[in-house]
């Protein structure tokens, strides 16, 4: 069925869709709609789930856990402060394999007080050990969800699905609700082999020392290698159900590029709306979209950008003292590769700073017109 | 009737769920509590263990020695996964199986207290334990907010040693108007084991405060737990009382003749720096907190 959804609420569409079993959360702007709409859907009893009202983010983290370790399919919401007061607990969840699902909304930091987009929050939870997954509308974002747990739960670890504050989470868009039954065809109740067991009591999470701490993080290394497999797997096997297909990236006429844009979220729709433009006018421009930020998907960003000459990452975040994050990401990973060709960084948009369709095009001239990057950072729209 | 069958009552369940052989030092109140609380929870019950004393205690992975389900968490967390272990079960339909969360005083009075209060609050049907050894103990003897007046730790040296009381948790948490309060004593099993039992029978959020001595930490021999265990009982330092619905006061073990609070200090060397001056201050708070309770203990 479709419906107009905002981005806010086909998280909490997406979530029940799933059917998740116990929800923990704490309100923050911007994602209050989520749970005020899941606490709704459970008060109807649309939802066979439980709902903590908690008293905090890191308590969200830890009931999630709770919940995760005992065999329930759980699921928090939550952006910026938030999730910077969940950081403990998120490496505590990846680190004792739990497939916990969790909405993030990029909202910038304070100080000073912010509520608008930027992805300094969620991009400072890189070695958390999460799963990772930049959503770029709102049919993306409730879809995501159905996915991440499908993949959550087959590697034991935990997934993030992030959007834009506002820009997504506040915008209504025209989305496909798919119905339920097809969504239980795709994504099995959970049951995990190993949880919280009266009848075959364990320890989890004990004192671990030298001997055998270092062989968890090789098994949890793995796993997210194995995920960039699975995300693409599970992504084709949603696209053969319900029509729509996803990846680790998104290539937007990028084949034939000379130039490339690199982006995440809804920078990647704009950036869309300008490769047209440039190829309007001959000019071999493309975009390509990375939608799994953790596990890095450095291979098909290799095979996507080998034949191109130049590219332009946009990253609407920043590494203080280095360079945007994405950047710094696609520099490294190519950096032992054949490929020789200038990668720009490009930083804009911060604080939810509009990125226009024009700001992009001032990216593209400057990276076409540069024959190599200045700097690490080239600022774009700001007041120097 | 045929003939009576004679039966013998125990105060004490003979069940042993707790597994033999830990990682706790010698004479460790927690780890006898531990045995206790399980004798009377039995093998339903999922622990929940934040950082403690406990989290060495249980054995390094992957044995452990308490033979239920345990997941340990993050310091300040107790509360909270506890709430998100009993919204699991409920949901799953597991609701005869008890949660408890088992914590230090550290991560009860000082970095536990939000989500404690935040599940008082919420009435969550869990028995939060916090086994109170009135110090860090695990990182090295500092001081929490459970630290008496008096004690020397190692970040209150006996040239600074604490001169503020320890936080009246019992009283913070009656404040929340949970249905079950009590403290418990290593020293006294048989109201130790009661209390649980009763914590068990009752919906809603429990809090039991467990009187736990630390032979290393307290500096005192490990042979005298339990002496100085009961004479915090009977010098009326630790007295033995629960409250019901954050009103109904009820005093467990009566101290009708206490002992000076001298007997008690003078055992732990944690107390030895003290004047005589100082000795009788603590005996009067003592006496002050001992006739504030009695105003409030239920007289029926």
């Amino acid at each position: 069925m479709k419906k107009v959804l905002m981005g806010n609420h086909a998280i909490s569409i997406g979530a029940t869709l799933s059917r998740v079993q116990v929800i923990a959360a704490y309100p923050i702007t911007p994602q209050t709609q989520v749970v005020e709409k899941l606490s709704e859907i459970v008060a109807n009893g649309e939802l066979d789930a439980e709902f903590i009202k908690v008293e905090s983010e890191h308590s969200a983290m830890a009931a999630s856990i709770g919940a995760a370790a005992a065999g329930a399919r759980a699921f928090t919401a939550t952006s910026a402060q938030g999730l910077l007061l969940m950081h403990e607990v998120l490496h505590w969840a990846s680190r004792a394999r739990l497939p916990i699902v969790m909405a993030n909304i990029n909202r910038a930091l304070a100080p000073g007080w912010t509520i608008w987009t930027d992805q300094n929050d969620s991009l400072s939870q890189r070695d958390t050990g999460w799963i990772q997954l930049y959503a770029s509308d709102n049919q993306e974002v409730l879809d995501s969800l159905i996915i991440a747990y499908k993949v959550a739960e087959q590697l034991s670890l935990p997934v993030m699905v992030i959007l834009d504050a506002f820009v997504l989470s506040h915008t209504y868009e025209p989305v496909e609700v798919p119905e339920q039954s097809e969504v239980d065809k795709f994504l099995p109740p959970f049951n995990p082999e190993w949880k919280l067991d009266v009848n075959n009591p364990h320890a989890f999470g004990g004192l671990t020392a030298p001997n055998i701490y270092m062989e968890f993080q090789y098994n949890h290394h793995n796993a997210m290698l194995k995920a960039k497999e699975l995300i693409n797997k599970e992504g084709e096997a949603f696209g053969k159900i319900f029509g729509r297909t996803y990846g680790n990236i998104d290539k937007y006429k990028t084949d034939d590029a000379d130039y490339i844009l690199l982006t995440s979220g809804t920078l990647a729709r704009t950036s869309n709306i300008v490769v047209d433009s440039y190829r309007e006018k001959g000019i071999k421009l493309g975009n390509l979209r990375v939608r799994t930020f953790r596990p890095f998907p450095t291979e098909e960003i290799y095979d996507a950008l080998k034949k191109a000459k130049k590219v332009f990452v946009v990253d609407r975040n920043l590494s203080y003292g280095h360079s945007g994050i994405f950047f710094e990401e696609t520099k490294a990973s190519l950096y032992n590769s054949d490929l020789d060709i200038p990668i720009f960084g490009f930083v804009t948009g911060l604080g939810g700073r509009d990125v226009t369709p024009e700001l992009i095009t001032e990216i593209v001239e400057h990276g076409i017109k540069s024959e190599k990057p200045e700097n690490d950072v080239i600022w774009m729209g700001v007041q120097k | 009737m045929s003939e009576k069958k004679r039966r013998l009552k125990l105060s004490i369940p003979e069940q042993e769920v707790m597994r033999p052989g830990n990682l706790a030092c010698q004479g460790c109140g927690a780890s006898l509590a531990m045995r206790y609380a399980l004798k009377a929870l039995g093998n339903n019950v999922i622990l929940d263990l934040p950082a403690c004393c406990w989290s060495v205690i249980d054995g390094p992975f992957p044995y452990s020695s308490v033979g239920v389900p345990l997941l340990h968490m993050a310091f300040e967390t107790a509360a909270s996964t506890a709430s998100g272990i009993r919204a699991a079960l409920k949901v799953l339909g597991k609701e005869d199986t008890k949660v408890v969360a088992w914590a230090g005083d550290g991560g009860t009075f000082d970095i536990g207290f939000q989500a404690l209060s935040g599940a008082a609050e919420r009435n969550e049907d869990i028995i939060y334990v916090c086994y109170d050894n009135e110090a860090y103990m695990n990182t090295g003897i500092q001081r929490s907010a459970a630290t008496p007046y008096g004690a020397w730790t190692t970040t209150t040296p006996v040239k600074h040693f604490k001169k503020l009381p320890k936080k009246n948790i019992v009283e913070i948490l009656a404040a929340h108007r949970i249905p079950y309060i009590a403290n418990l004593n290593v020293a006294y099993p048989e109201d130790f084991i009661k209390k649980f039992q009763k914590a068990m029978s009752i919906k809603g959020m429990k809090f039991l405060h467990i009187f736990s001595p630390c032979p290393p930490g307290w500096k005192m021999k490990p042979d005298d737990t339990i002496k100085v265990a009961r004479l915090a009982v009977q010098t009326r330092t630790f007295p033995l009382y629960e409250v019901e619905d954050g009103l109904k006061y009820t005093l467990n073990v009566k101290v009708n003749k206490p002992k000076p609070v001298i007997e008690y200090l003078r055992l732990q060397g944690r107390f030895k720096h003290l004047t005589e001056e100082q000795v009788s201050t603590i005996q009067k708070n003592v006496d002050e907190e001992w006739a504030l309770l009695m105003k409030k203990i239920d007289k029926e």
